[in-house]
Parts: structure tokens; sequence; C-alpha cells
């Protein structure tokens, strides 16, 4: 679950569109294999367990052979003696050997702690696992059952317990096994429940699969890891507990003992000779600390992968190899000065077999005012440029560049972020989210989560900070800004919440909105608004806009240039009013092509494009197209193209770019004036 | 063959104050060997329907009919499964741990090959019929890029031979240039297989691409349903031009104006299910509605799905005859 989980906000997306990091993740990463054991193995952590476990369970299997008769051998000579050489840890009050007697009850006190362990899982498991198998009714009453009994503490319940079957060794058992139940049965109810609700567990029902191989196919399975590591651990404190009912004369009986008897016995003469008491003790901790540090070391095995064996990539030189080839660029965007300007963007992880780019070299420039757009699909590296452009990539992902210059300040990597540069991105760089469920903090009105930045970035007071947020609401048409302003995140829409974040951004004085996948979890109809809003504050206060999408249709509607990524590189770049008509590189019109939309030929299937993306871990040498490329000669497959300039304000990474007019000779495409008449 | 009818179901989420009826007295059929794309935006109930007709999601009230049997009923028996589904998202559609040959041969219903090599073929067999290498049935899902692990989704479905399948956003978390290919299947195997299909996608330009009838929906309710070409070239309902002028248009304009501007009625937000609007439910967006035009009172007090069947389309709306000039982007 955990994992699940992880691996979902790790990639901070919606999974409706699985981006960059976390598809490449799971595909590469699969389910723990045998490597992951080995590396915990390895670790302090998982020695120190595997150590101790080993040593317990030995001793538990081979102590009673051995050392029996020593234990059992009465030296009436030294009664209730101190340590000494002859014993080490002395003698109890028939003379007997406390060593000796310590590890033969190794056997006794494992097996019974790992028998009430069995017991307590296995009940725990079927009272757990009932409600799933049995009708409505009936799975209520057992999770009741459950609910009462979870109420009342454990120890309480094996004492309860333990005067119900009788005093004694099987009375002991049974009682801790049937406390720890209720506990371990509310652990799998909740874990069966979350893993129904999940759509294999429902494809499977729909496809047929009955109810009890559904769950043992698909449920189990799925909640094993958390199950064991828990079982470890109850064993752990089944040890602590059998010892505890022994203590207390309810558990094992003479001539029978185990540690806790031992120690119960030793304690009455603590004060003459102590150790009698404390070698019980430090062996009840020695095999608890065994248990629990098992557990630990199962939850990393089959938990969440750990950084052990990744290997970081090397410090990025100017020299390093793949640099990007690109020519410096000749016709820079309209306005004298970009708002941001970068060169040769790399941006590596580090992986299992050596780091990972997933963005080579990229350079990108954004006029004063100007909207570009960035369009390409998973995995081409388009959010990691949006990250490392806002200085917003984590460790351990490193951003490298020629250039990276935001407002002719440059935020490379390495280069000291003073405050002066933080103000600078705190003011005049606005960053919109596509999931805008996750972008506020849900604890938080929303006028004050606006006016904080008014306040922090810009000295304002905090009545004068809220009254600008009431006045950035109205501006992005939020209906009843005053008392909007007042609520919390979750009164608002989806659609809301994304005028909302813009509204954010337009706290500062920004020179640059970076949109990613601004409306990818927005319906068509609130896509629209947002985008027209994003449109409107580019016009009406001169901000250039960087918008990131995977939907070429609404890149082409927003944005006055297009840049074509694919694979971590730009391979086209060329005006919008032109991506219809004029886009040359293949892997521009293949895309455009694919997208089916209101005048697709119903008669024909939709075009395709073979084979599957590029991975970051994997990318083809040459052109990393030229796979899936119709065009593809001997030479895409080992030389790779440079990002060069065709015509003016078109630039095209392609050895043989197409020379056509139209993109499909089967597409009927409208009259290029009423185009340019049609942009609101 | 047989038809999946949808009889006034209606679907309630919650008990007493916070009660939520996802679907509202729906009634759609589904004929043989056709395709009804259901489109709507999110909260619209579409995805309800679809775990409704499956079972996934229990009815409140009304039925849902496969050939004119109760589906209820008949998903008891361990023999065919004439009613299958594939889902919306394939990286979560397929048990991790287990490989997809076998996530598929389980499928297979218990009156088809019993022995491991008869099912080891038909596996091999809906492997080949969806495009896939027999070779991949040995992977576990997290080996198979999205495309594929949808391809093995429909082969699932395709395993209980089933005579109509639901298929609930199948593209949406799909690359574009893998949409495509699955789109060809669906559309491929839909024909080949005369199999009934309903196909729900919130992207008007899919669902007009595979459909033969398209139905929309709105707050839980169908507020028009015809033939794809009609009720594209020539929507009733005002709910249904709001969509088309909002889906992606070839020529690069943007979101071409259908007349109505970008008013106020335009910029409202979709409303809460939990909070159903009286009379006409869509109303506080509607463009020729009583918010542009106060003479229009029924709209406020009148719900009009009761005299939808005898408008063009079954359009739940009272003014859907007087329609404006056919809006440009339905040509």
């Amino acid at each position: 679950m955990a994992v699940e989980h992880r691996t979902r906000t790790a990639g901070e997306k919606e999974p409706r569109t699985r981006e960059d990091g976390s598809r490449s993740g799971t595909r590469d990463g699969g389910p723990a294999g045998g490597g992951q054991w080995f590396g915990v193995l390895r670790s302090p952590l998982g020695c120190c367990a595997a150590g101790l476990l080993l040593a317990v369970l030995l001793l538990a299997a081979f102590g009673p052979l051995l050392w029996s008769g020593r234990a059992a051998a009465v030296d009436t000579g030294r009664l209730l003696q101190g340590p000494s050489g002859h014993h080490w840890m002395g003698t109890d009050n028939l003379g007997r050997d406390v060593f000796f007697r310590v590890l033969v009850a190794t056997r006794l006190s494992v097996a019974l702690a790992l028998l009430a362990t069995v017991l307590g899982v296995a009940t725990g498991l079927v009272l757990g696992v009932a409600p799933a198998l049995l009708g409505r009714r009936a799975g209520r009453a057992v999770t009741a059952v459950v609910n009462i009994a979870v109420a009342f503490p454990g120890l309480l319940l094996a004492l309860f317990f333990a005067v119900v079957f009788g005093v004694g060794t099987q009375g002991a058992v049974l009682a801790i096994g049937f406390a720890t139940a209720p506990g371990f049965a509310r652990l799998t109810q909740t874990l069966v429940a979350s893993v129904s609700e999940r759509d294999f567990v429902c494809a499977a029902r729909v496809a047929g699969v009955g109810r009890l191989r559904v769950l043992t196919r698909h449920v189990l399975p799925n909640i094993a890891e958390p199950l064991i590591v828990n079982a470890t651990i109850g064993a752990g404190s089944a040890l602590l507990a059998f010892s505890g009912l022994s203590f207390l004369g309810l558990g094992v009986q003479a001539p029978s003992y185990d540690w806790g008897r031992l120690l119960g016995e030793g304690l009455t003469g603590i004060y003459t000779h102590p150790a009698a008491a404390l070698a019980p003790g430090a062996a009840v901790v020695i095999a608890g600390l065994a248990f629990n540090l098992t557990g630990e070391a199962v939850a990393k095995a089959v938990g969440i992968p750990t950084a052990h064996g990744i290997r970081l990539p090397p410090p990025v030189g100017k020299a390093a190899a793949g640099k990007a080839p690109v020519e410096p660029e000749a016709a820079a965007g309209p306005g004298t000065e970009p708002v941001l300007s970068v060169e040769g963007l790399r941006v590596s992880f580090p992986g299992p077999h050596g780091p990972v780019t997933p963005v080579r070299g990229l350079g990108l420039s954004v006029g004063r005012g100007e909207s570009v757009g960035v369009v390409g699909e998973s995995g081409s590296g388009k959010s990691l440029t949006a990250l490392a452009v806002s200085g917003l990539v984590e460790h351990p992902g490193t951003v490298d560049a020629d250039r990276l210059e935001f407002l002719g300040t440059s935020l490379r990597d390495g280069e000291k972020k003073t405050a002066a540069t933080r103000q600078l991105l705190g003011t005049s760089l606005a960053m919109v989210f596509q999931d805008p469920m996750t972008s506020f903090n849900p604890t938080m009105r929303i006028g004050r989560q606006l006016s904080e930045v008014a306040e922090q970035h810009l000295g304002m007071n905090r009545r004068g900070a809220w009254a600008r947020a009431v006045e950035r609401l109205r501006e992005v048409r939020i209906p009843a800004a005053e008392r909007r302003a007042a609520q919390y995140p979750h009164e608002f829409s989806g659609g809301m919440r994304q005028r909302a974040m813009i509204a954010l951004g337009l706290m500062g004085r920004p020179a640059l909105i970076i949109a990613d996948e601004p409306t990818t979890a927005l319906d068509v109809t609130v896509q629209r608004q947002v985008l027209r809003l994003l449109e409107r504050v580019r016009t009406a206060d001169g901000v250039a806009l960087l918008l990131i999408s995977h939907d070429i249709n609404v890149v082409a509607q927003t944005c006055e240039r297009v840049l074509v990524m694919y694979a971590g590189r730009v391979v086209e770049e060329l005006p919008s009013d032109r991506l219809l008509t004029a886009a040359r590189h293949p892997y521009t019109r293949a895309l455009i092509a694919t997208v089916p939309h209101m005048e697709s030929d119903l008669d024909r299937p939709l075009p395709v494009i073979p084979g599957r993306p590029v991975t970051p871990g994997q990318v083809p040498s040459g052109c990393a197209f030229a796979p899936r490329c119709p065009a593809a000669r001997d030479r895409c497959h080992t030389d790779d193209p440079r990002l060069r300039v065709s015509e003016p304000g078109h630039r095209i990474a392609c050895w043989y770019p197409h020379t056509g007019a139209t993109v499909r000779p089967d597409e009927q495409l409208s009259d290029p004036t009423t185009e340019a008449g049609g942009r609101p | 063959m047989s038809e999946l009818r949808f009889e006034n179901v209606t679907v309630r989420y919650g008990t007493g104050r916070r009660a939520l009826r996802a679907v509202d007295g729906v009634s759609l059929t589904v004929p043989p060997g056709q395709v009804v794309g259901l489109v709507g935006e999110s909260g619209s109930g579409k995805s309800t329907l679809a775990r409704a007709a499956v079972g996934l999601a229990p009815l409140a009230s009304g039925r849902v009919l496969l050939g004119g049997q109760d589906v209820v009923h008949r998903a008891r028996g361990g023999g065919h499964r004439p009613l299958q589904m594939v889902f919306q998202d394939p990286y979560a559609s397929l048990d991790p741990r287990m490989r997809v040959g076998d996530s598929v041969a389980e499928a297979i219903p218990r009156t088809g090959p019993s022995d491991g090599a008869g099912r080891r073929a038909e596996v091999a067999r809906l492997f080949d019929l969806v495009g896939l290498d027999a070779g991949h049935a040995l992977s576990r899902p997290a080996e198979l890029s999205g495309g594929q692990r949808q391809r093995v989704a429909l082969a699932r479905a395709l395993a209980g031979r089933p005579s109509v399948v639901v298929a609930d956003e199948i593209t949406s978390a799909l690359d574009v240039s893998v949409q495509g290919t699955v789109l060809n299947l669906v559309r491929d195997l839909q024909r080949r297989m005369h199999l009934g299909m309903l196909f729900i996608s919130h992207n008007l330009a899919v669902v007009r691409y595979v459909s033969d009838v398209v139905a929309v929906m709105y707050l839980g309710r169908i507020v028009e349903c015809g033939p794809a070409h009609d009720v594209l070239a020539d929507p009733q309902h005002p709910y249904t031009r709001e969509l088309l002028a909002a889906a992606p248009q070839r020529d690069g304009s943007a979101w071409a104006d259908t007349g109505q501007g970008e008013g106020a009625v335009t910029e409202v937000d979709p409303p809460d299910p939990h909070h159903v609007p009286a009379g006409c439910r869509f109303h506080p967006r509607c463009p020729v509605g009583p918010l542009v035009r106060p003479d229009r009172a029924e709209c406020l007090t009148l719900d009009p799905t009761p005299g939808s069947a005898g408008r063009v389309h079954g359009a739940a709306c009272h003014f859907a005859a007087d329609r404006l000039p056919p809006p440009g982007t339905a040509r």
C-alpha cells in the first residue's frame, strides 16, 4: 500500500497521465526481487537481525540437546550462589546452573511464543478476511465483533483468557494467541478493504472470478508484505507477553521452565545475587530484539526500494559525453531581452544502472509577453524542464545547463542562490501545476495563502495583502471573491481552484507563468475557461507564458510558438499557426496525425506511430525517434541530428525533414486566414 | 447477440443529507453490435453507470437487462460472462503480481477449455486477437507499456466471450501516440466480433470516431441521445452544444465562440451533485436559459426530463426545438 502511494506522490501526477519519473520507475523497478533481500542482508540492520535470529533459533533447536543434563544437575554444595568460574551466572535455590537453564529454556520460550503468534495470526487472518467472503450482513457482524475486541488492551485480554482457559502452558498459549488476534484481524480487514477497492480486483470480479479465488489470487498476495512484517514483530511481543504470564505464575508451570519463570524465580533473590534474574531478562530482551529487528529488515526488503546500490551520477562537467548538438539560435524570440533563456539544459537522476538523463540538452527562450508551448509524450522530459527552470528538481536529481537565465539572472545549479534570486523567483515567476487538488494547503483559507505571498515578497501588511488577494481573485473571475477568499480549498471546484492558483501566481509581479498541464485534470468546458484566463492575463499584463501539455490542440490554440519534445530534447520549434501546415519533423507530423479530432475520417483507421515512447533510461543511439520513424535511413540510426534553423522562427532536429506542405494528404485544412481571425 | 438495456437506473451513494444520486433514473439502450458513446464531464455519473452495469455499484432502483435478462441474476452462473468491462487505468487494472497470461486465463469461463494446454491455447488466441505477441503472456504488468497493458485488459474482457463490452475511458491514461492504436483495435474488434459496446469518454473526438450512437450525460441524467452523426451535426441540447464548442478544432482556432461569447453563463462552474438545481438541472449554466432570457421561467421549476421522449434526440430541454443557428463547430 505504502509502496503504491509513495510512487504516486513522488510522481506528483494524476493517474490520468503518468509522467517521466513515476512510469520509468515502475517499468524498470518491477517487483522486489532477490537483489533487494541481499541488499538488506548486507545492511547493518539486516545483518544484526539475521545473526540474532539465527543464534536464537539455533539455541532453541540444539540448546536442550546439548545442555539439558547440566541444566538439571543439582549441586547441593552451591545453593543460591553468585557468578563464579563454575557457574557463570550463579545457581538457583536447588544449586542448578542458571546460565545453562537460561540456554535450555530458549526452546520452550521461543516455541511457545511462536505457537501463540501462529494461533493469533491464523485467527486474525480468518476473522480479517471473513467480511470479504461472507455476505454483507454476516461480514458486518464479524467486523463489529473485531472492533469490540480491539477496544480491549491486549494484556487484559490475555489475563482474561488465561483465567478462562486455566493456568498452565496450554492456557497461556491460547490466551496470548487470542489476545493478539483482534489487532491482526483489524489490520487484515483494513488491508483487504483497501485492496478490494482497486481496479484489478474489480476487473477480476467483473471477469467472473469467484470470491475465494479473488481473495487468494489477488487480495492476499498484495497484502502479504505488511502482514508478514506485522506477524514477525508480533512474535517479539508474544515472547514478552508469554514471559510476563509465566513471571506472574499464569504460564509455564514447574517442573518445566521458560525465561519468564526463571525470571520469577531469580527475582526472589535479586538483592543477594542479581545475575539469576538478569540472565533470563537479558535473554528475553535479546530474543525480542531478534524478532523485532527481523520484522524491520523484512519491512525494508519487501517495502519501498531503498537507495542501496544506486550509483550517483558523476559530476556533470562541461565535457560530459552526449552534450546536446545544438546550434546557437539565429533568431531569438520577439522582444529584445528574453524573459527566460535556456541552453543545454540537462537533468539527471541516479538509477540502478547508472545515471538516467530524462532531459538531454534542451534549449529554449521565451520573450517578454510571449506564449510558448511545449508538447511531448510521457517521458519526453517536458515536466522536468519546467521544474528545472523553476529550481524545483529535488535531490537526487541534478540540473546542469550551459545557460539558464531568468530575467538576466543566472539560475544554474551550483551557483549560489542568493536571497535576491529567491526574491526574484518568488515575485516574477509563477507556477501552475496539473493537480489543483494538491497545489493548495488544505488547512488554510485561500485568501490567506494568496496574501502570504504579498506579505513575504512584497512586504505588504496583512490588510493590504488580503485586499490584493481579493482583487486578484476577482481578476481571475472568481464570483463573490470576498466570500470565496475566506473559504478553504475543498470548497472550491477544480476549475475554480486552478483559477485561484493562477491568482496566486499573479500576487507578485510575474514576468513568466509556467503552466504544467494546467488543464489535464479538468473537463473540456472548464479547460476552455482556464486557457482563456491564461490568455487574458498574458495579453493584459504582458506576462510571458510557458505552457506545457501533452495535448497538441491545447498548445496550438493557446500559444504563439510551439516546441515539440521527444526523448528529452526539442525536435522541432515553429510558430503555432504553421503547426498544421508546415511541420517538418516526422514526429511532429505523426503527433498531429494521430490525435483524433472532430473531422477525422471515420472510414479509415487512425494513423499510428509504431513502437513505444522512449524511456529515459534507454535512449537509442543516433536520432532518438529513428526506430519509430517511417522516413529513417541508415544515417539516422548512427548520427544524432542537430537542432538547426531551417527558416526564420523554425528549427528542426532531423536529417531528412518532410518537405511537403500539408500534414496529411487526406486532410482538409481550413483557410489559414480564418485561423488568424478565429484566435480570441 | 443481445442488447444491453438500462431501465430507469438510479445509483445512490451515502444516506440521509449526504446522499448523492450519481445516476438518476437513466434509461439507455445499447443495440446489439453497435457502439454507444457516452460523454459528459467528470461527476456526471457516466463511470458510475458503467460500474452499475457490471454490478460494481449497487442499483437503488431500476434494472439492467442483457438480452432481456437481469444482469445481476445472470452473473451468478459460472458460465459465460456476456457483459465485460475494460477499465480506465491499465496501470491499476492488472494485478501487479500476476503474469498477464494468468490474468487473462482466469477470466476464461469454466465452460471453456479446462486443461492447462487448452487454456494456454485460448490465451494465445486472445493475445493474437488484440495484437499482442503470445510470449508476453509470461510478462508481469510492470514490464509492459501502457498500450500493451490496455491490450491485455481487452484480451481479458474478450476471454468471457461477451456480447457487450463496457469501455470506461480506456484511452485517457494513454499517450496520444498509443491512443490511436488502441482505438483502431477497439473499432476493429467491435466490427469483427459484432460486439455491443458502451464506450465512455470525456473526449468528443474519440467518441465520435468509434460510436454509432452518442448519449450525453449531465448531472446523472441523459440529456440527449441519438445517432452519432445527427447529434454531432445537429445538437439539440444546449449542453451538447457547449461540449461541441469546447472540443478541439482542427484548424487551431481557439474554441470557436458559438454565439454565446464568454459571458457570465459559460464561466459558471459545474454544479455540485450534492445540490442538484431544481427544475432543469442545466439552467444555472444554460446560455439559452433563464439567466439569459428571463422569460423562460419554466426552466427554474419544471424538470424537462419527463417530456424528453417526444423531442428530437430525446433532448431534456424545454426549448430544444428553439435552436440557435447550428454552431460552426459541427460541420
